[in-house]
């Protein structure tokens, strides 16, 4: 074996005096929660922090390496010694060993967020003892003798429940799923371990990047502290130059586009698709409305020619998007759901939307496009646009409309309406 | 019938509706940036801003008030798929 593994069996591996890894390494795994491939596997993350006063155990692992995790950690400390267990993050693959955990060291507490506490129950299905549940903020403390465990604020990081821990006296940062990375490697250390670039970068592009407001957020928390070594909950433990890591995660949550528009523009980008070429007439003349509002730049793309990856880019950052679809076996089409489908990764929440369409008998693509623009959480303030097969100049100036009142909402130019919803059965309508 | 009006102010729509309406039952309707998760004052994803008219709200259920206090909500926040419109003139934002 070589000397330079620092995983062994059942042995808890030093990371910092008196501070130790006691995960687990899943070598095996080529999938992580469905949405992600690993080319090696993952390591699930938690560590023991004692001071003279007691020991801390900072998050646990899936449930199915609860054994690995207690080797290690009985292997560091008594379960009586045990005075806190701290839960940066409530997903499953850290806190698979929680209920025995707890049911083995009953005096200790538990420290967690706000919303970590709501989440708890769903976790722990035999019931808590909630006099053992400590909710942190950035005041909480926790004296362990010699060095104490202070929280920072972190929400959607990727759960709204997630934290950092941060031990000031040693430097050290326990970051839950923030710097991790699925790449397992028994030599532990960044400065060790094999290349990880591409898996780090993976992670954030597929798990903290729907949350770039949320990352710049806990980034100023983070950057302005003394950092020796980030201990992430997954992947390599980043003890050599741990603060490149935090940079790259600055440099990761910039726009990956430069802003082609000028400061005070608004883009609104119109995606089509056409059988027939009416979706597309309509499509440029929902171009044509919006182009006439000043202050917006519109751009139009066909989608049978596109791959969606740098449209999603594109959309990141737009303020507005129109989709146009024909209705086929009353369904949008395919490329559409595609593009839409992978809208999970970026954040478009409180972006304006609209959709648009030409049909042949039943017309269904428009109402569910702008059911799945609502459901990402985007304004879509004007109903859209349905035409039986040819559009009519009648039919073409209502989607000019369309464009032109969608972009009058990205300027705030939008005139105000009144709806009245007191008739009988408006509001079920 | 007694009725509201309530102003989505983020998309300029205003709507006249029954009193006792609930937010959550028009917001989507008119397409407004309301955005909601649970649906059952569990989660605090819906949380918006009163601009103005809080008083013709209806008062928070104990439900709501603890998730409000949960969410470190400011004061003016409400639940949309709590609050429940009485009377008058109420002025919404996302929040």
């Amino acid at each position: 074996m070589s000397a330079q593994v620092a995983v062994l069996p059942g042995q808890p591996v030093a990371i910092a005096p008196d501070v130790h890894w006691v995960g687990a390494l899943d070598p095996g795994l080529r999938q992580f929660d469905i949405i992600l491939r690993t080319a090696n596997g993952t390591s699930y993350n938690a560590y023991a922090v004692r001071g003279t006063d007691g020991v801390a155990v900072i998050d646990t692992v899936k449930a199915e390496f609860a054994d690995d995790f207690f080797a290690r950690l009985w292997a560091c400390c008594r379960p009586d010694e045990i005075r806190a267990i701290v839960l940066n993050h409530l997903e499953p693959d850290h806190t698979g060993a929680l209920p025995a955990l707890l049911a083995a060291a009953p005096q200790a507490r538990v420290y967690l967020s706000t919303a970590a506490m709501r989440m708890l129950k769903g976790i722990v299905k035999d019931g808590i003892d909630e006099s053992r549940l400590v909710v942190v903020d950035e005041e909480t403390r926790v004296d362990l003798g010699g060095r104490s465990l202070r929280f920072l604020y972190t929400p959607y990081l990727h759960w709204p429940d997630t934290q950092c821990t941060w031990v000031e006296e040693d430097g050290l940062l326990f970051s839950g799923d923030v710097f991790g990375c699925h790449f397992c490697d028994a030599r532990l250390f960044n400065d060790r371990v094999g290349d990880f670039r591409f898996s780090f970068d993976y992670y954030y592009q597929h798990i903290m990047r729907p949350f770039r407001e949320h990352v710049l957020s806990a980034l100023d928390l983070i950057e302005p502290l003394p950092i020796r070594l980030i201990a992430p909950a997954h992947g390599p433990v980043l003890r050599d130059s741990p603060t490149r890591y935090v940079h790259r995660y600055r440099q990761m949550a910039a726009p990956l586009l430069a802003n082609e528009a000028g400061e005070r523009e608004k883009t609104l980008l119109v995606f089509y698709i056409s059988a027939y070429g009416n979706t597309a007439r309509m499509a440029q003349a929902v171009r044509d409305g919006a182009e006439g509002v000043e202050g917006v730049r519109v751009s139009l793309y066909d989608l049978v020619s596109g791959d969606s990856v740098p449209f999603v880019d594109l959309i990141e950052e737009a303020d507005g998007l129109v989709f146009g679809s024909p209705t086929i076996n009353g369904d949008a089409v395919k490329p559409v759901w595609e593009l839409l489908s992978s809208l999970a990764l970026v954040k478009v929440k409180g972006k304006f939307g609209a959709a648009f369409g030409s049909y042949g008998w039943s017309g269904e693509a428009v109402g569910m496009i702008e059911d799945r623009l609502r459901g990402l959480k985007l304004r879509v303030p004007r109903p859209g646009v349905k035409v039986k097969l040819i559009p009519t100049d009648e039919e073409l100036d209502a989607c000019r409309a369309l464009g032109r009142e969608l972009a009058e909402h990205l300027v705030g130019r939008s005139a105000p309406r009144h709806i009245d919803f007191t008739a009988p059965g408006a509001l079920t309508a | 019938m007694p009725k509201a009006q309530v102003t989505f102010e983020d998309i300029g729509v205003t709507v006249t509706v029954p009193a006792g309406t609930r937010l959550i039952e028009v917001s989507e309707k008119v397409g407004a940036g309301l955005t909601y998760g649970c649906r059952e004052g569990e989660c605090g994803t819906c949380m918006m801003k009163i601009v103005s008219g809080g008083e013709h709200l209806a008062s928070p259920s104990v439900l709501e008030d603890k998730i409000l206090k949960e969410n470190y909500a400011s004061a003016g926040s409400r639940l949309a798929c709590q609050a429940q419109v009485l009377d008058g003139h109420i002025v919404v934002r996302p929040g």
